[in-house]
């Protein structure tokens, strides 16, 4: 126990503490919502059908952002080696490195996606859900993207790579998180979406680490 | 029969065979089938147009089964550690893509004359074989872009397996998201909805295609299979 809240402790700080952190990722993530009223234009009612949908998009690619991190340096320092030897097994170390990923990009995240939907126009009472989906969407995304960075780590050029793999198998998470806050835009029924996003989300949860694992092993052999 | 091809050498004598009259019998049952196709009357709402579903459904259905054929030569091969089936593997995942755009280019000839459109986002069925698609660019991308070929088989095949639990989810998730396709009308309880005029060419192509398909993934095997060989040789002249 003691052993997990260490690593957790290391993998949060290293996470959130190296390279710009979550600063990277919001940034981004803002930077690209500025970028949407350019391209489709200023009329309020455009933009207002399509925040929703604007931030969930741009959570999913805000998050594959510092994908690469997860792993790669440690991997090329070695630590990860030694987190392979160490007393947790390699499944619960990658799992802890997800959920570190996500506490880094998919939190603050989540703590933005709300004021991106305002300022586009979205329904003022739907900041709630959109928090929310976004935070149980963003853990999705860290484990299947994790799952994806572990398996470009033997590979030559990591990012595009991870952004490849990763994408379509993310469909369903953006299909059931963007259909609830569509949905509960236009007040129909959302809470079939959003239950089907939690049950996605806990099964990448449950799985990926086994993928993951697999997939370090392979690439530290 | 697994058990029996898992020895390489039996595979090899009998893929030596088997591939050849695979391949014939695909042309037959192809040739057959498209000419059924060709000689069934216009249907009553969509006129010639309706032909496009011979050459289309059946590698629909084909990309489905390289998928499924993927994943279980992946599992075999991260489970046993099987060479051969790495080989299969490998042999099979761009004969899968290649299904699977085949799919894509004649549903999207298809969607024109029918919907109006090149690609209609509400059609399940062709987002998530677009989404099958991108899988396997997927697996192909990863396998080509690591150097270590022991590494990438491995790599390759955990992907390949992700995507195996995935697709299931992918295809109920798209099409709840949106159905205004047709349901299903091939199998269904009651008996197919298509006519036996249209069914018959239908069902003849999509065994032509699946034996295509058995032809390719042999003969890639093989020549995969003596592509192993001769690096081996090469390294063994190389040392000595």
């Amino acid at each position: 126990m003691r052993a997990l809240i260490l690593l957790f402790h290391r993998e949060s700080s290293l996470a959130w503490g190296r390279g710009g952190g979550p600063l990277l990722a919001v940034g981004f993530f803002a930077a690209m919502t500025v970028m949407f009223p350019f391209a489709i234009g200023p009329a309020p009612e455009r933009l207002s059908a399509v925040a929703g949908a604007v931030a969930w998009v741009g959570l999913a690619l805000a998050s594959l952002l510092s994908l690469e991190r997860v792993f790669e340096r440690d991997f090329d320092t070695g630590a990860l080696d030694l987190l392979a030897l160490g007393p947790l097994p390699l499944e619960v170390v990658c799992a802890v490195k997800a959920l570190a990923q996500w506490i880094a990009n998919g939190a603050p995240l989540a703590v933005a996606a709300p004021f991106t939907v305002m300022a586009l126009g979205g329904r003022p009472d739907s900041a709630f859900l959109v928090a929310a989906t976004a935070a149980i969407g963003g853990l999705a995304f860290a484990f299947v993207g994790g799952a994806g960075a572990a398996l470009a780590l033997a590979s030559r050029r990591g990012g595009v790579l991870i952004a490849l793999i990763v994408l379509p198998l993310l469909t369903p998470p953006v299909i059931f998180g963007g259909t609830a806050m569509s949905n509960f835009a236009f007040g129909l029924h959302w809470q079939t979406g959003f239950i089907l996003l939690c049950a996605y989300t806990l099964a990448a949860m449950a799985l990926t680490p086994f993928a993951m694992a697999g997939a370090c092993r392979n690439a530290l052999s | 029969m697994i058990a029996l091809l898992a020895n390489p050498y039996r595979f090899m004598a009998f893929s030596r065979w088997a591939a050849p009259i695979l391949a014939s019998v695909a042309i037959l049952l192809i040739a057959w089938g498209l000419w059924l196709g060709v000689t069934a009357p216009p249907d009553y709402q969509q006129a010639d147009t309706v032909r496009i579903m011979f050459v289309h459904v059946p590698a629909a259905w084909v990309s489905m089964m390289a998928y499924a054929c993927l994943g279980g030569a992946s599992f075999f091969s991260l489970i046993f550690r099987h060479a051969l089936a790495d080989a299969a593997a490998r042999a099979v995942a761009p004969i899968g893509a290649m299904f699977t755009f085949m799919a894509l280019v004649t549903g999207s000839l298809w969607g024109r004359p029918m919907w109006g459109a090149w690609w209609v986002w509400q059609d399940p069925r062709l987002v998530s074989v677009l989404v099958l698609f991108l899988l396997f660019i997927g697996y192909l991308a990863l396998r080509a872009s690591i150097d270590d070929e022991a590494k990438a088989a491995r790599a390759a095949e955990i992907l390949a397996l992700v995507g195996l639990i995935n697709l299931p989810i992918i295809k109920f998730s798209v099409t709840w998201w949106n159905s205004l396709h047709q349901g299903e009308s091939v199998m269904r309880a009651g008996g197919s909805a298509l006519a036996p005029e249209y069914l018959t060419p239908l069902l003849l192509v999509g065994a032509g295609y699946s034996a295509a398909f058995g032809a390719l993934w042999l003969s890639r095997t093989r020549s995969e299979v003596w592509r192993r060989r001769a690096a081996s040789l090469q390294l063994l002249a190389a040392l000595s």
